[in-house]
């Protein structure tokens, strides 16, 4: 409410500040040319790596030959799409990305909300601090170290829980080569990984949840589940809507490091593990087919360039501060 | 930080569903604190375990038989791994310094209120995020275009910087007080030396969270690696080094390469194990010390993606 106040404010004293029309824009800046300098270099760097790539996404459309080179490879039109639409790789890759972000966003954000309302009950403060660095730990290593870490524990021959199963008397599955264990791995060790960091998130969020109101609950004689049922949860509405549809946003793009370490080029398991960015890669770095990388890469940002419009478009719509423009 | 607000009715009557969910949360938390650190020590007790009692029972949570003898096959012939730690440590501090600076001067100039261009510049940034020619592309002009295959610039200049960095950058400048731009403009100065001399000692905590964020993504770093480092690269990035470790029985043999072993006899799982543990073991040390800034990034970032 405050925050929305000062901003009609500020926007107020800008237009004033500032002028109208295109004539003020050209002597604003000339004015703060120190300012556009600044900004100068961010702005070569993402025309030199954002935006002089996207022409070159004309390669979708060729039958790109690397040594003719671009204007020299034959121009076939929608033909690599239609290839891949009629292989009916795409449809694979799709649902397998869709699938996996979908786990990913919903069991995550469960975890990370059960996990920060726990936190959030805790008492003793050492034992939250220390808690919440061990969460934290596994966000800042390196994929191929997490692939490592899951080869130690489930690898046939010496994993670590292959042996606890065996000392069980149990029989353990050859899990490298069996797909339909993936999903299963692939989400756990992406919850492992993330969990702890948005726990962090919403923690923060739990914590400005104003004091006197819990207390005058507790006062009032609501008891732990209702303190979270009537007033923690409906606190971080607002933020787990956001995050979601952010989330959403995002559902036609994958965690290329994660599942590249975790499967790498073991073909067995690629029709529960391949997504849109481990098929671009190795169309690109093993097969050299950059004419099917190249398309599968656009179809994926124009299409999600749409459903990032639209989850923006729905955020400004339900909380107008938090929309990205 | 905010205080928090646990705590603060202890001395009200707990209930039976307090008690309840006090005991699932010390149990709940506890277990899964312990779930995220057990794999870094099995990987800690393999790679000091003997290779045949590895074969024998497998990885466990304390060696078997404890065996230095991998750590002596690498640091008998330390080349590989001294080149892997000089080249991370020159991209991680070069790339750090050179994207903080950069990061921090867009973000100080796209907050002013008084610079007309700041929306349309935030959105030519912004949309670099939304839309992306894709990884092919990106590949062709990197190597074709600007001939940076096998150059260590292909991993330094794309890791420099992201729009989502400059808006944490943007959203932390703008908690300093407009009126310390106003009072250099007052003295005459310009912006550039508003920024330097009267800004930047002002936002230390930004500089230290997005320095870490930039940072890691260059400690981290395996990916353009990959994509453009070959093999007569000698001297690869750390993690790019351990992934190919990790991935190649020809690279896990060259780590050891002038030490006579012959490969069968080379003790191949606590090899990976003790280089995991020799490339990562100081980022890990390094890990408490950092954490809270990356906390309070988080927080910031939000707030306001």
């Amino acid at each position: 409410m405050q925050k929305a106040l000062f901003r009609k404010r500020n926007s107020a004293a800008d237009s004033l500040a500032a002028g109208h029309g295109k004539h003020s824009l050209w002597k604003n800046t000339r004015q703060n040319k120190t300012l556009l300098f600044m900004c100068l270099p961010a702005i070569l760097f993402f025309i030199a790596f954002s935006y002089i790539p996207m022409p070159y996404s004309y390669i979708a459309f060729t039958k790109f030959n690397y040594i003719k080179g671009i204007f020299g490879s034959p121009f076939v039109g929608f033909k690599n799409f239609a290839f891949l639409f009629r292989s009916g790789q795409l449809t694979l890759l799709l649902r397998n990305t869709i699938l996996f972000n979908l786990a990913f966003i919903l069991l995550g954000n469960f975890f990370q909300i059960a996990f920060a309302i726990l936190l959030n009950e805790v008492q003793s403060k050492r034992f939250k601090k220390i808690a919440q660095s061990m969460m934290f730990l596994p966000y800042f290593i390196s994929p191929v170290l997490v692939s490592l870490l899951v080869y130690n524990l489930i690898n046939y021959d010496y994993g670590f829980i292959s042996s606890l199963v065996r000392s069980w008397g149990g029989a353990m599955p050859k899990l490298y080569s069996q797909p339909s264990a993936w999903p299963f791995i692939i989400v756990a060790v992406n919850l492992w990984q993330t969990t702890g960091y948005g726990t962090v998130i919403y923690f923060a969020a739990i914590t400005s949840i104003d004091e006197s109101m819990i207390e005058a609950a507790t006062v009032d004689g609501a008891n732990g589940f209702q303190r979270i049922r009537y007033i923690m949860l409906p606190s971080l509405k607002p933020t787990v809507v956001i995050l979601l549809l952010f989330a959403m946003g995002g559902i036609i793009r994958g965690n290329f490091g994660l599942f590249y370490n975790l499967v790498g080029n073991n073909s067995v398991l690629f029709s529960t593990t391949d997504i849109i960015e481990t098929y671009v890669y190795r169309a690109l770095m093993n097969n050299f087919n950059f004419s099917q990388g190249s398309a599968v890469g656009l179809f994926q940002s124009v299409v999600g360039f749409g459903i990032v419009m639209v989850a923006n478009t729905v955020v400004r719509h339900i909380e107008p501060d938090y929309a990205l423009f | 930080m905010k205080k928090t607000n646990a705590g603060k009715y202890h001395h009200l009557k707990l209930d039976w569903s307090d008690r309840t969910i006090r005991g699932f949360t010390y149990v709940f938390v506890g277990i899964f604190a312990i779930v995220c650190i057990i794999p870094f020590w099995l990987i800690v007790s393999s790679s000091f375990s003997d290779e045949n009692a590895i074969r024998r029972t497998g990885f466990a949570l304390w060696p078997p038989e404890i065996s230095l003898r991998s750590y002596n096959l690498i640091l008998q012939n330390p080349d590989l791994l001294i080149g892997s730690y000089i080249v991370t440590i020159l991209l991680t501090v070069i790339g750090t310094l050179i994207g903080l600076f950069v990061i921090s001067m867009t973000g100080y100039a796209l907050q002013r209120k008084d610079f007309q261009l700041r929306n349309k510049i935030s959105f030519f940034i912004y949309f670099t995020s939304l839309f992306t020619a894709g990884l092919v592309p990106f590949y062709y002009v990197i190597v074709k275009i600007y001939g940076l295959k096998d150059s260590y610039f292909a991993v330094l200049l794309p890791l420099l910087m992201n729009p989502w960095l400059i808006i944490l950058m943007k959203n932390f400048v703008k908690a300093i007080p407009h009126e310390i731009t106003e009072s250099g403009k007052i003295d005459g100065a310009g912006d550039f030396t508003i920024f330097y001399k009267l800004i930047v000692p002002s936002m230390t905590p930004a500089l230290a969270t997005i320095g870490l964020f930039v940072a890691l993504g260059y400690w981290n770093e395996w990916y353009f690696s990959s994509l453009f480092l070959t093999t007569i690269v000698k001297y690869r990035p750390l993690q790019y080094h351990l992934y190919n470790i990790v991935n190649t029985v020809a690279s896990l043999k060259n780590s050891v390469a002038s030490t006579n072993v012959v490969i069968q006899d080379l003790p191949a799982e606590t090899l990976k194990m003790a280089t995991a543990v020799l490339a990562t073991g100081p980022i890990i040390f390094a890990y408490p010390f950092v954490q809270k800034y990356f906390v309070a990034g988080l927080t910031v970032g939000a707030v306001k993606g």
